[in-house]
């Protein structure tokens, strides 16, 4: 026995390892992506979804210039997150059908690499599902959101970020629930408020082509700060969200 | 014990309460501008922050129960949650009436308001979370984790619903903030009740949710024979 | 130092004690069969030992550390319920994901490796969804065996298995043994698992009943523990 415990432990020196923090959670973020990319189920559902809401708000209110400049902003963000929520929705549900999540949690990875890897990946997602609704906002509603096309990208991509890293740990939490996909929406977008907020309030102008107005870098602040307190916070709470 | 604890908690309660009524109806008088509708306010505001003190509350219970696993926390997390849950719902309810007479109107998109609303909207999350799940310890565990989510995402919503308000027409409050300090006596005063009366709640409900869970594990007993 | 130390371990499910006063010591090398029947608690004290749930109450460790400590969890390796695969991903994606994940080198050609070693060399490229019911066990025994682990944890590894998966895995806990790897397996088949077990625990109504040698009279009248330690223990 003895003879046979040294073997085992020849062979772990020479490959066995912890994987480090940043490549446990790009592994992840890696796996998530390929999969999706794979089948593309819930790409192509919150893509096409975007686009009925996109169609549906026409009907809302009488789509000229002068309208849409005025809702421009929260009618993206709905948008945005109405068709975010099939994504994120996917995320975990992904990991349950053969008990993979059991296999990552008992992977060396730490759940909170795992959590980030999970967001990361979340947020390349919406983020093509975003910008593929920007473009067809521009053609249904006669928008020049390309004019400050630099600035826009980065506001969508701090919103997304907020939308990812809330709606990701949410997802965590009611994976294993009946009503999954009823409870996410319902718990995501309440604690989403302040980071909607500030992201409607910067993307309105912006869509449009004009300059945000003075006094909008208080939005911009807000938008920083909720995406650094929930991301603090989440990963905080990442090992209490994945292991029972 | 505890129950005379309960009680003695509502006795003081109730003679506290009319001892402010009392005064609140028969001493002080109306407001200049707002005349006798005025004194919804010492049970709107002392509910908004007996509101709070159980949402913080809460959020310390969870915080507590993630650490040390203990189902005693979740009970008492759940217990005051839902009673932070009715004293918003009072808080909201109250401030609508108000709106109807001074107003006249029901609801307002107010920046307080509008908060307030997605504070019961986040906690009424909360429950139907905990109404998603069966197992105990997943229940408490996954409600823990959004308490703690949810108390420190109230400020930030009120912040934010603030300044958003701000940069728009605002209805006039109160103008100014500048109340009579007998006003703000009483609005002190009668928070002691509101509180008492929250303690003796969450104090019910915490002794139900034990014999839940006395119930169930019997229950898992009796299918395990 | 031993593999796996219980101490006074109790599992609650709300105020249901799953798990009682559990007290076990598992030699390294070992190979332990953990039977009972169901809802004994056989599933709650492998996911407890593969730090997939916390114990309530007592100390657990395995291979002298907590199993929530990320080196550990590394020299460990679980096959539960699910074969833990992705479907939508091709069966050599999946084991290079997993070497990854625990860090190993050359993950492509350990992968590859244990493919061949479980006789999938000829499909790595194929998608996980395609393949049969016994291809996709046995591809689940490699992603778990795949990091060379210490510890492996195995729940109910013999059902719905077919002949050759049956074949493959005992293979491969022989091997194992025989390597100096400490073996947990939790089964109702009897004669299955206490055919490779140096060691036996029987958990009724998630207490521990019996714990010991396996011996030689097991092997010849599986029944008679159930019947010694069962329902009266």
């Amino acid at each position: 026995m003895a003879q046979a415990e040294a073997r085992v432990g020849a062979r772990r020196k020479s490959s066995l390892a912890v994987p480090g923090w940043w490549r446990g959670a790009l592994v992840v973020a890696g796996k998530d992506l390929r999969s999706e990319l794979r089948t593309k189920d819930a790409l192509n559902a919150s893509l096409a979804f975007s686009v009925v809401i996109l169609l549906l708000f026409s009907f809302a209110f009488d789509p000229t210039v002068e309208e849409t400049r005025a809702l421009a902003g929260g009618l993206l963000w709905l948008v945005f997150a109405f068709a975010g929520a099939l994504i994120l929705n996917r995320s975990f549900a992904r990991e349950l059908a053969n008990d993979c999540l059991d296999a990552l949690v008992a992977s060396p990875v730490s759940p909170a690499a795992l959590y980030l890897g999970k967001v990361a990946a979340n947020w390349v997602l919406l983020m093509v599902v975003q910008l593929a609704s920007l473009v067809v906002f521009g053609v249904f509603y006669n928008a020049a959101w390309t004019r400050r096309l630099g600035a826009l990208v980065g506001v969508v991509a701090l919103g997304t970020w907020a939308l990812s890293v809330v709606g990701t740990l949410f997802s965590a939490l009611t994976v294993n629930l009946r009503l999954r996909e009823l409870m996410l929406p319902l718990l995501v977008y309440p604690v989403l408020i302040p980071a909607l907020l500030g992201a409607i309030q910067l993307t309105g102008p912006l869509a449009m082509g004009e300059a945000p107005g003075a006094g909008t870098e208080v939005w911009l602040r807000l938008l920083v700060g909720f995406d650094v307190i929930f991301t603090a916070l989440a990963l905080a709470l990442s090992e209490a969200a994945l292991v029972a | 014990m505890r129950t005379k604890l309960v009680l003695a908690c509502c006795l003081v309660a109730a003679v506290l309460l009319a001892r402010n009524l009392y005064v609140m109806l028969l001493e002080l008088p109306d407001e200049a501008s707002q005349g006798p509708i005025f004194r919804i306010i010492f049970f709107h505001v002392p509910a908004a922050w007996t509101a709070f003190a159980a949402f913080v509350a809460a959020a310390v219970a969870s915080a507590l129960y993630l650490t040390r696993r203990d189902l005693r926390y979740d009970a008492f997390a759940v217990a005051v949650t839902e009673v932070g849950l009715a004293f918003a719902a009072a808080n909201l309810v109250s401030g609508m009436i108000w709106a109807r007479i001074i107003w006249g109107i029901w609801w307002t998109w107010d920046a307080r308001l509008t908060s307030m609303l997605v504070c019961w909207l986040l906690y009424a999350g909360y429950l139907m979370l905990r109404h998603a799940v069966e197992e105990p310890g997943q229940r408490a565990r996954i409600a823990a984790v959004f308490s703690i989510v949810a108390v420190v995402d109230v400020p930030i919503v009120f912040f934010s619903i603030r300044w958003w308000r701000t940069q728009h027409p605002q209805p006039v409050v109160w103008g100014g903030g500048s109340m009579d300090p007998a006003y703000w006596q009483m609005l002190f005063l009668n928070w002691a009740p509101l509180l008492l009366l929250g303690v003796a709640m969450a104090a019910i409900r915490i002794r139900q949710e034990r014999q839940q869970r006395e119930i169930e594990a019997l229950r898992r007993l009796a299918h395990s024979l | 130092m031993n593999a796996l130390e219980l101490e006074d371990v109790w599992k609650f499910y709300g105020d249901f004690p799953a798990l009682r006063r559990l007290h076990l010591t598992v030699p390294q090398g070992a190979c332990l069969a953990l039977l009972g029947r169901n809802g004994a608690g056989k599933t709650t004290l492998l996911r407890i030992l593969a730090g997939l749930m916390r114990a309530g109450r007592g100390a657990v460790r395995v291979l002298g550390a907590d199993p929530r400590d990320r080196a550990v969890r590394a020299r460990m390796g679980v096959l539960g319920h699910g074969i833990a695969l992705y479907d939508e991903l091709s069966a050599i994606e999946n084991l290079v994901l997993f070497a990854r994940l625990y860090g190993l080198d050359d993950a492509f050609g350990r992968a590859r490796q244990w493919l061949e070693r479980v006789g999938l060399g000829a499909s790595a490229y194929s998608l996980v969804r395609e393949f049969s019911r016994g291809m996709r066990q046995r591809l689940a025994v490699a992603r778990a065996f795949l990091h060379e682990p210490e510890v492996v944890l195995l729940d109910e590894p013999f059902t719905a298995l077919d002949d050759r998966a049956v074949e493959t895995l005992q293979g491969l806990l022989r091997d194992a043994v025989t390597e100096g790897r400490t073996i947990v397996l939790s089964t109702h088949q009897l004669r299955e698992a206490l055919e490779p077990a140096t060691h036996v625990a029987l958990l009724v109504r998630g207490r521990l009943a019996f714990f010991g040698e396996r011996s030689r009279q097991m092997l010849e009248d599986p029944g008679r523990l159930y019947r010694e330690f069962g329902e009266a223990g």
